[in-house]
């Protein structure tokens, strides 16, 4: 009976057009939020590191993604420049850093990564500055898209595509490659894989290289959707978090669902009230660890 | 990130300060009938602590990052021209006030700058570090009225005076007013009741509104006095009031919702880079070929960033624009002192800050002294001021200066004459029948000491 009020005040909201246009929506921010958080995901279930520089890794896929674009004018060669760039990122953070903190406390890892993203942003800021940057879309992405019940740009449409080619690349790597089968054994039991003459070490550098490539390709792909900052990780990161969990910690299928699940909870309850829409993914990210206290798809934890 | 390579004071100075103080003290209990006999008064926030050398300081913090950096940057470049005409005895200082002369009562004005983030918390700690170790007499800034409301707060109770500088809610000088501060810039319901009559004009009565609000006390206030304005003489109606937090990117569920409501004008609410990318995405989503947008209170830069192809034929709400060089001499000496040493011209934010150290000036001058009191009480005579917008006073009982509100209209892209030339000026609306009655929001000024 309370809400009464609340649906008559936003009644001429509530309709059917409304309604599958926000679907539609929430696909297009789940797809963005499953890869991001797939890249977590794939981190953690491998290394047992929570990266919370995951963020800034995506800040830094579209800054040099950015500065690719300025330098050649090209869409294509951004993406490039930014997916390197942060994989090139990554490999040296592995080494540079992470790898002295496998064997130290969660506690540790966390604060690290966390240390670490920091200074990526002020890095940025340093040189770049802090007024937000953008690319436009490639040309023959531009424009708007007519459903008829509504318009939509049309850039954010082929982003689904383009995230979806690229979970594809990254699920073929996990479960059709030499490299995943070890990955994946590595998740299961990490001394048993080094003792069987393989050196995780190395796969675990990849493995570094990967989750921050799938951020920071991400962060180039969401420029021309969403102006970069330095700061622009912070919230992302925090949603791609909340993602990880109901989707299940180390699960990749899990981001992938859970990333979906989120976008149209943001924005089906948008239509309500975006005012709420927060609140909501934080309210379904509580009743999963309720009823699947592993999250949709993860399983009890790694030992 | 605050930036303290700006605080022009060393180590030094601070130094010989510290020891001029200790000086000072022993001198008045030692010779109680000496030179201090002449300012006896009990001391009122930073004076006369702050006032013993031959410089003051002004305490200046803008969002330098986040949201609103591009506007707390012109703020500071505003800021800064002010305070270096003031200390070079520049003529433009001296036609907008004849009573400024070299510095202010013949001292040098330093200053230091930090960034607010556009954060009340991290504002109220840095004036609060102003006040406290650098002693400053007067603080200034801001782009959110969150951050002015809450200055105006500090201010009143440390007692040193602050000059808000973009800050478009009501409350500023309405419910949350205090003694202590006093705002340059149009607000909610001015800039509400300049820009109906021209809504109502060109777009006839009885039209559908959808919002795109910020959710904090500028973004209601102006939503309030717009809803009541266009209500009251036209009959429009609200069809959804979309409330997005400060700093949001993407408004892609908000503009969905703006598509769906049938409305056939868009209010944009939004300030700084929230404007811009909402007006950005607003086109994407092809809500601008449907509907018409309007903006009640401008966000300096937006033409420049959304590009001119979407601000053509958009009705605006704003504080100053450069081309009313043509009307008012002042602007145009101030244009092209700005011009001269950023290469473009200047838009409102800094204007009003360049505006708010004149008038700043002004009062320290007439008032003869720092005394905070006395400077109140001079703002309060209600002087006339030659301004870039031509003739402006204070009003005593809320501390809000009556000045003209600038409607500007997007020109064509082929009708620019240069690359800053965004606007045609409509109207320059008389400030003083805008206004509310100075008690109608609540305003209780508070005490002098």
């Amino acid at each position: 009976m309370f809400l009464f009020p609340f649906f008559v005040r936003k009644r001429n909201l509530l309709n059917w057009a409304n309604f599958i246009s926000q679907c539609i929506n929430g696909l297009v921010l789940g797809a963005l939020l499953a890869l991001i958080s797939s890249g977590l995901t794939i981190i953690y279930g491998t290394l047992g590191v929570m990266n919370l520089a995951h963020g800034a890794l995506f800040m830094l896929g579209g800054y040099a993604g950015w500065l690719t674009y300025a330098h050649t004018q090209s869409f294509a060669l951004a993406v490039l420049g930014g997916s390197l760039f942060t994989l090139l990122a990554g490999l040296v953070i592995e080494r540079g850093l992470i790898r002295f903190f496998y064997q130290r406390p969660h506690e540790d890892q966390i604060l690290v990564t966390f240390g670490l993203g920091i200074v990526l942003v002020e890095l940025v800021r340093l040189a770049f500055g802090s007024l937000s940057q953008s690319i436009p879309a490639p040309s023959w992405a531009t424009g708007i898209t007519s459903f008829g019940f509504m318009l939509y740009p049309t850039y954010r449409l082929v982003v689904v595509g383009i995230v979806s080619l690229m979970l594809t690349l990254l699920w073929a790597v996990l479960y059709r490659t030499r490299l995943g089968m070890i990955v994946r054994a590595g998740i299961e039991d990490a001394v048993m894989v080094d003792m069987l003459g393989i050196n995780v070490q190395r796969v675990f550098m990849a493995v570094f290289g990967i989750g921050a490539m799938a951020a920071g390709f991400a962060g180039i792909i969401n420029t021309p959707v969403t102006p970069i900052t330095p700061d622009i990780g912070s919230d992302i990161l925090v949603e791609a978090l909340v993602v990880v969990v109901i989707g299940g910690v180390g699960s990749f299928p899990g981001a992938v669902l859970g990333g979906l699940v989120a976008g149209e909870i943001l924005s089906i309850t948008a239509m309500f009230d975006p005012a709420y829409s927060q609140v909501m993914l934080f309210v379904v990210m509580t009743l999963v660890l309720f009823i699947r206290p592993y999250g949709l798809l993860g399983h009890r934890g790694r030992a | 990130m605050r930036d303290w390579s700006e605080v022009h004071v060393s180590r030094r100075t601070l130094l010989r300060t510290g020891v001029g103080l200790a000086g000072a003290q022993l001198m008045s209990s030692l010779l109680p009938d000496s030179a201090f006999a002449a300012d006896n008064r009990e001391p009122v926030g930073t004076y006369p602590e702050g006032v013993v050398g031959n410089s003051v300081f002004v305490g200046i913090c803008a969002p330098r990052t986040g949201t609103y950096a591009a506007q707390g940057e012109d703020e500071i470049k505003g800021y800064l021209l002010a305070i270096e005409h003031l200390n070079s005895g520049h003529p433009l200082m001296h036609r907008i006030s004849p009573s400024i002369r070299k510095g202010v009562l013949g001292k040098e004005v330093k200053y230091g700058v930090a960034d607010s983030e556009a954060k009340p918390n991290t504002a109220v700690q840095a004036h609060s570090r102003f006040i406290s170790e650098n002693k400053a007499i007067m603080i200034t800034g801001s782009v959110s009225s969150a951050v002015a409301v809450a200055i105006n707060k500090l201010a009143q109770s440390r007692k040193v005076i602050y000059l808000p500088c973009i800050s478009g809610s009501n409350d500023t000088t309405g419910k949350d007013c205090v003694r202590y501060s006093f705002r340059e810039c149009f607000y909610a319901e001015t800039a509400a009741n300049a820009i109906t009559p021209v809504l109502i004009r060109s777009l006839g009565k009885n039209r559908k509104i959808a919002f795109l609000t910020p959710d904090y006390t500028y973004g209601h206030t102006v939503r309030q006095s717009m809803q009541d304005a266009l209500g009251k003489q036209g009959g429009w109606t609200v069809v959804t009031n979309q409330i997005s937090p400060l700093g949001t990117t993407d408004f892609s569920s908000y503009l969905l919702n703006v598509a769906n409501s049938g409305a056939d004008v868009i209010i944009n609410i939004n300030f700084g880079r929230d404007a811009v990318l909402s007006t950005k995405q607003a086109k994407q989503f092809g809500l601008l070929d449907k509907m018409t947008l309007a903006v009640p209170y401008n966000t300096p830069f937006l033409a420049k960033e959304v590009g001119a192809d979407i601000m053509q034929g958009v009705y605006a709400g704003t504080d100053y624009w450069w081309t009313l060089q043509d009307r008012f001499p002042i602007a145009r000496s101030f244009n092209e002192e700005f011009f001269r040493k950023h290469g473009y011209m200047p838009e409102w934010g800094a204007n009003a800050a360049y505006m708010q150290i004149a008038m700043w000036a002004d009062a320290v001058e007439r008032a003869g002294g720092f005394y905070p009191p006395d400077v109140i009480k001079a703002y309060e005579q209600g002087v006339t001021i030659n301004s870039t917008v031509g003739q402006v006073h204070f009003r005593a009982a809320d501390h809000q200066l009556v000045r003209p509100v600038v409607i500007v209209k997007g020109k064509a892209p082929g009708a620019m004459k240069n690359k800053d030339d965004f606007y045609d000026v409509v109207e320059v609306v008389d400030g003083g029948p805008l206004m509310q009655k100075p008690d109608a929001f609540g305003c209780h000024l508070g005490s002098y000491t």
